[in-house]
């Protein structure tokens, strides 16, 4: 579909390589086939909404550009290199998710955000500074550190899954719904929070969505599937 | 202190007479299961049929290897045994066996096989080294505990893998390798298949006679040596539990990661 790679070439002005380059992308789930020839450029320090119904693909989509799963076809191409040309966990500090529902893992708050360091091994001082630094970032309340992680609030569950993404400093989120368990308040603030991320971090983020005030509110692109592939792409308030 | 006239008392022999008699029991049992229509009147009497002919069958192998005395006829029983604990503890799971024959198998081996070692060459030392009347019942013993914690620690895996399934993926997208995305699972498995030898542990001589003392004090050894022998194979049974469910957990829970580490439960048609 030649129309998503000319809306991202629109929307980059600049010619700047996009984050995530999808060619005739195909993928199946339990053998059903969910998208198909999707083309698709993700434009960089941008935010991309996925748009469409449930079922249409998003979360399928997203899922395959940190590889939790595969395409059953095409080629995924993150930052000009094939995904697959990535040790698999060096992609996925580089590319967050943030799932739909907050996982909190047992523990505090603290030893959530603490989980992917026990992996990469950084100094305590490291660990520390990044905790400290995502905290901010996601506009968690350090008060929480200390409370185990499954008392706090959905909202400032998601606000911690955020947090403990950005431990990692990654130069994309893949965000799946981030706010379709929380009220309007918290949605909106937590939007305010992704946009910040875009604009004074320069962050890509590719966030899915079914509602289209919250793809106006935060998108700088809007991705429209429906039956099975890309349907329309553009800024948000030309496609919606 | 002279003995008690009755520990020297001569073993009572069981006739074939007596042993039928015993059949009564089977009898009662199978006879109060119809009465409440469980359904099991039938598998009373099957399981009966299955046990007089599996233990006499193995009475006359065990009185052949005894005979023999060749080493390797030891060895291949207690391959013998381990296969075929092996088997047993693969088709209780649900799942499809898979590569779950191969890490079954070296699992129980290497606790089995490994307690056997210990204890034959630093506690019992049998002379020879593999003389059957010690190696072959006291394998059996260990190997049975350690399949039983072979199959609740694979059983108990592939629960915790799918039920926790959200946190697993939440950890690979965070980075995680495989080992550290399971650990909690692996944790919780190991520790389920400890849990009957630590019951034991707790309450042998208490609430339970375990059943190899007894038959010791019932052949006429003193009760003072059976509980020695008994202390030992306690001890065996832990350390062949811990190995055998660790063994499991550890090599098992990579089934469950395909090698682009993505979380693929063994028989589950891939999301790809």
């Amino acid at each position: 579909m030649g129309e998503g790679t000319a809306g991202a070439v629109e929307h980059d002005p600049e010619g700047e390589e996009p984050a995530f380059r999808l060619r005739r992308v195909r993928i199946e789930r339990g053998g059903r086939v969910v998208l198909d020839g999707v083309d698709l450029d993700v434009p960089s320090g941008r935010i991309t909404a996925l748009l469409g119904p449930s079922g249409s693909g998003k979360t399928s989509l997203l899922r395959i550009l940190n590889r939790l799963d595969d395409p059953a076809g095409g080629e995924v191409l993150y930052r000009g290199r094939p995904l697959t040309g990535y040790p698999v966990r060096e992609l996925r500090r580089r590319v967050g998710f943030v799932f739909q529902a907050p996982v909190m893992f047992d523990g505090t708050v603290e030893e959530n955000l603490r989980a992917p360091a026990r992996e990469a091994g950084w100094p305590e001082e490291e660990t520390r500074r990044r905790v400290r630094e995502a905290l901010e970032l996601a506009e968690l309340d350090g008060d929480l550190l200390d409370r185990p992680g499954g008392e706090l609030s959905v909202g400032q569950q998601q606000r911690a899954n955020l947090a403990r993404t950005l431990v990692n400093r990654p130069e994309t989120l893949l965000l799946d719904e981030p706010t379709s368990a929380l009220d309007a308040v918290t949605s909106r603030r937590l939007l305010r929070t992704f946009r910040r991320l875009a604009e004074e971090e320069g962050r890509t983020a590719v966030m899915a969505t079914h509602r289209e005030e919250e793809a106006r509110a935060a998108g700088d692109l809007a991705v429209v599937l429906t039956g099975g592939g890309v349907d329309r792409v553009g800024r948000p308030t030309e496609v919606l | 202190m002279t003995q008690a006239p009755i520990l020297d008392a001569p073993i009572l022999q069981i006739s074939w007479l007596e042993l039928a008699l015993s059949g009564g029991l089977i009898l009662m049992a199978a006879g109060l299961s119809r009465s409440f229509r469980t359904g099991l009147s039938g598998s009373f009497l099957l399981g009966a049929l299955r046990t007089v002919v599996q233990l006499t069958l193995v009475g006359y192998v065990l009185v052949y290897v005894f005979s023999v005395e060749q080493w390797w006829l030891v060895l291949a029983a207690l391959a013998l045994m381990t296969a075929v604990a092996t088997r047993e503890a693969v088709q209780r799971q649900d799942g499809p066996p898979g590569k779950l024959y191969g890490i079954t198998g070296l699992a129980l081996a290497l606790g089995a096989g490994l307690t056997l070692v210990y204890v034959s060459a630093v506690v019992v030392r049998p002379d020879p080294w593999y003389n059957p009347r010690y190696l072959i019942p006291l394998f059996g013993m260990i190997i049975s505990s350690a399949m039983n914690a072979a199959a609740l620690a694979a059983e108990r895996l592939a629960g915790e893998m799918e039920s926790r399934r959200r946190e697993i993926e939440a950890r690979l997208a965070l980075g995680a390798d495989a080992v550290e995305a399971s650990r909690e699972p692996v944790r919780r498995a190991i520790r389920a298949a400890s849990i009957p030898i630590m019951n034991q542990l707790m309450i042998v001589g208490i609430v339970a006679l375990p059943g190899m003392m007894t038959g010791q004090i019932i052949s006429g050894t003193s009760p003072l040596t059976a509980v020695r022998y008994q202390i030992v194979v306690m001890f065996m049974l832990a350390a062949a539990v811990a190995v055998s469910a660790a063994g499991v957990a550890a090599w098992y829970r990579r089934e469950f990661f395909s090698d682009a580490l993505q979380f693929r439960p063994p028989g589950r048609e891939s999301t790809a």
